[in-house]
């Protein structure tokens, strides 16, 4: 009998956590209030970094009303441009500044919503801890090939590399390899975490990650007498960052404006969080 | 009965024709523009305007070729050892682990052979990063070993017993019935073995994805970093959605179709042509 209570006592114990994690569900969902009496549909393209965030947000505020369909397409920064300037989208996103030019002809309006910072990473137990640019540059374009002409061990560099779509590849090659060549027998990995797999178990291997993505598996290493954190990305003194856009084709509809509302607020801050950017936050 | 079995044949047909048809479809842009030559080139650069797959393909066949031949003697032995060559209960055991060893999932070979197999190349053979041909190659013979395995043991299990009773009563030895009398009679099951153990050696992705390197060049040496024509696949599609690279993805998608089915056809066709004569 008391086997049964204690069964009993154990499942409710269980059902308990349960009801908080839904209750700050309920919570949460009022942040997504602004959604509640509206319909309608939002259309988005571009930026093929925003994506996931884009996806998620859109996931979470049509769960919460049905009546609101979003579209969520990717192209490029340029396509994202192009398709709100000509009113084919709402909302175009770019993983740059708008030109002086783009925002004249089309009369933008651009929303940074998170920064993409990229960090080069070795093992952790590599002891080389800081590279310059140029070191760096010599490295991925197969000039120094080990590890003791930059200060380490005398043991092979390992080069690990994204693919040429991804966007933090495009951050890494235009701010720090300055458009410069990559060895082409560097390893591909596909994606941030295989990335930190790969590296982390390689001591003489060197890649790139979001720093969001850094963690103690993976040492970022100082750039040019600058260590990529958080904090520097988001005051400016570390180099290899750019912000993440979204711009609208004038002022946004009230629509439109919960849903940036959404991806800046506290909620939105943590799916970009999840998927390794810095929340710039309500500007 | 029947007609349900021609209308379930004739759906697989239509579902095939039909991702001959899309692939096509949606390769019209390159064919149309000519871009298509831009495609079958050696270089793979899209920053620099080269989008040429040809390294894949030729990785992709090398590498499965190399897989498939490194694991269809192991299977033809380990099959007739379980078969013929032990005690029958030493004999089930074996076909029971290649049974739940055609069970596991491609990634966790994968997952595996990255926390076993991948430091043991690099550390202990010295030889590059460990994400090599080499090793996507021992990962994908153990992957397709099962397969043929168990398509060779099947034919080898149809095989009369009276042909056996009647070497057994020729005085040939268990190896010798083997050599001469179970492996001939079988010989169709040793082609099938080998076309699907190919195919899904090609048409695997997440080994090569995770184990090849991915550098999309040809290699000069077993210990380089390869690229295959799936996970060049599983590489673009990820993050991009509109570029020339990305239409790169349905000509890689038509080649592998092509590649398979013309493989099949002819190994089939020699097949049959060995089946007619042993016959």
């Amino acid at each position: 009998m008391s086997i049964m209570v204690k069964r009993i006592f154990t499942v409710f114990l269980l059902l308990v956590p349960g009801a908080f994690l839904s209750s700050q569900g309920n919570a949460s969902s009022e942040l997504l209030s602004g959604f509640k009496d509206k319909e309608g549909t939002i259309s988005i393209a571009g930026g093929t970094a925003h994506i996931p965030v884009m996806n998620d947000a859109a996931r979470n505020i049509m769960t919460f009303n049905p009546r609101i369909r979003i579209t969520v397409e990717g192209g490029g920064s340029g396509i994202g441009v192009q398709k709100v300037g000509e009113g084919l989208v709402d909302i175009g996103n770019t993983g740059r500044a708008l030109s002086q030019d783009e925002i004249t002809r089309y009369g933008l309006i651009s929303f940074p919503f998170a920064i993409d910072g990229i960090a080069v990473a070795v093992h952790p137990e590599n002891p080389v801890a800081a590279l310059s640019s140029q070191q760096i540059r010599n490295i991925f374009a197969g000039q120094v090939t080990n590890w003791k002409d930059v200060g380490g061990a005398d043991a092979p560099i390992h080069l690990f590399s994204r693919d040429e779509a991804s966007g933090t590849r495009e951050v890494f090659w235009e701010k720090l390899l300055n458009k410069g060549p990559v060895a082409a027998n560097a390893n591909i990995v596909p994606s941030n975490g295989a990335m930190k797999a790969a590296i982390s178990q390689d001591r003489n291997a060197i890649g790139y990650v979001g720093i969001g993505h850094v963690d103690q598996t993976v040492k970022a290493v100082t750039l040019d007498g600058v260590k990529p954190t958080q904090e520097s990305a988001m005051n400016g003194t570390y180099s290899v960052v750019r912000k993440l856009y979204m711009n609208t084709k004038g002022e946004p509809t009230p629509l439109v404006k919960t849903f940036l509302d959404y991806v800046m607020s506290p909620e939105g801050a943590e799916i970009i969080k999840k998927y390794g950017y810095i929340p710039l936050g309500q500007p | 009965m029947e007609w349900s079995l021609s209308i379930a044949a004739g759906l697989s047909a239509a579902a095939i024709v039909c991702i001959l048809f899309l692939l096509g479809f949606f390769c019209m842009p390159l064919l149309a523009s000519g871009e298509i030559l831009r495609i079958f080139s050696w270089t793979w650069q899209p920053f620099h305007g080269h989008f040429g797959i040809l390294p894949m393909c030729a990785v992709s066949l090398l590498l499965s070729v190399a897989a498939t031949s490194l694991a269809f003697p192991v299977a033809v032995g380990i099959c007739c050892y379980a078969n013929f060559l032990v005690p029958a209960g030493a004999g089930r055991l074996v076909l029971t682990l290649m049974h739940f060893m055609a069970g596991i999932p491609t990634v966790i070979y994968a997952f595996v052979s990255i926390f076993l197999l991948v430091p043991l190349v690099r550390d202990h053979l010295q030889c590059g990063t460990g994400f090599s041909f080499f090793t996507a190659m021992l990962t994908l013979s153990l992957l397709i070993l099962p397969t043929m395995v168990l398509v060779f043991n099947a034919h080898l299990q149809q095989a009369d017993p009276i042909l056996r009773l009647a070497a057994e009563a020729a005085g040939m030895n268990p190896v010798q019935q083997v050599r001469h009398l179970l492996i001939p009679t079988a010989s169709r099951g040793l082609v099938i073995a080998a076309v699907l153990g190919f195919g899904r050696a090609v048409g695997d992705t997440m080994v090569s994805l995770m184990l090849a390197g991915n550098a999309p060049q040809l290699p000069g040496s077993p210990f380089d970093s390869v690229r295959t024509l799936t996970a060049h696949i599983a590489l673009v599609i990820s993050t991009d959605s509109q570029s020339m690279a990305y239409q790169s993805v349905f000509a890689s998608g038509l080649v592998l179709f092509f590649l398979l089915s013309t493989i099949n056809l002819l190994i089939r066709r020699i097949g049959r042509r060995q089946g007619g004569a042993a016959s």
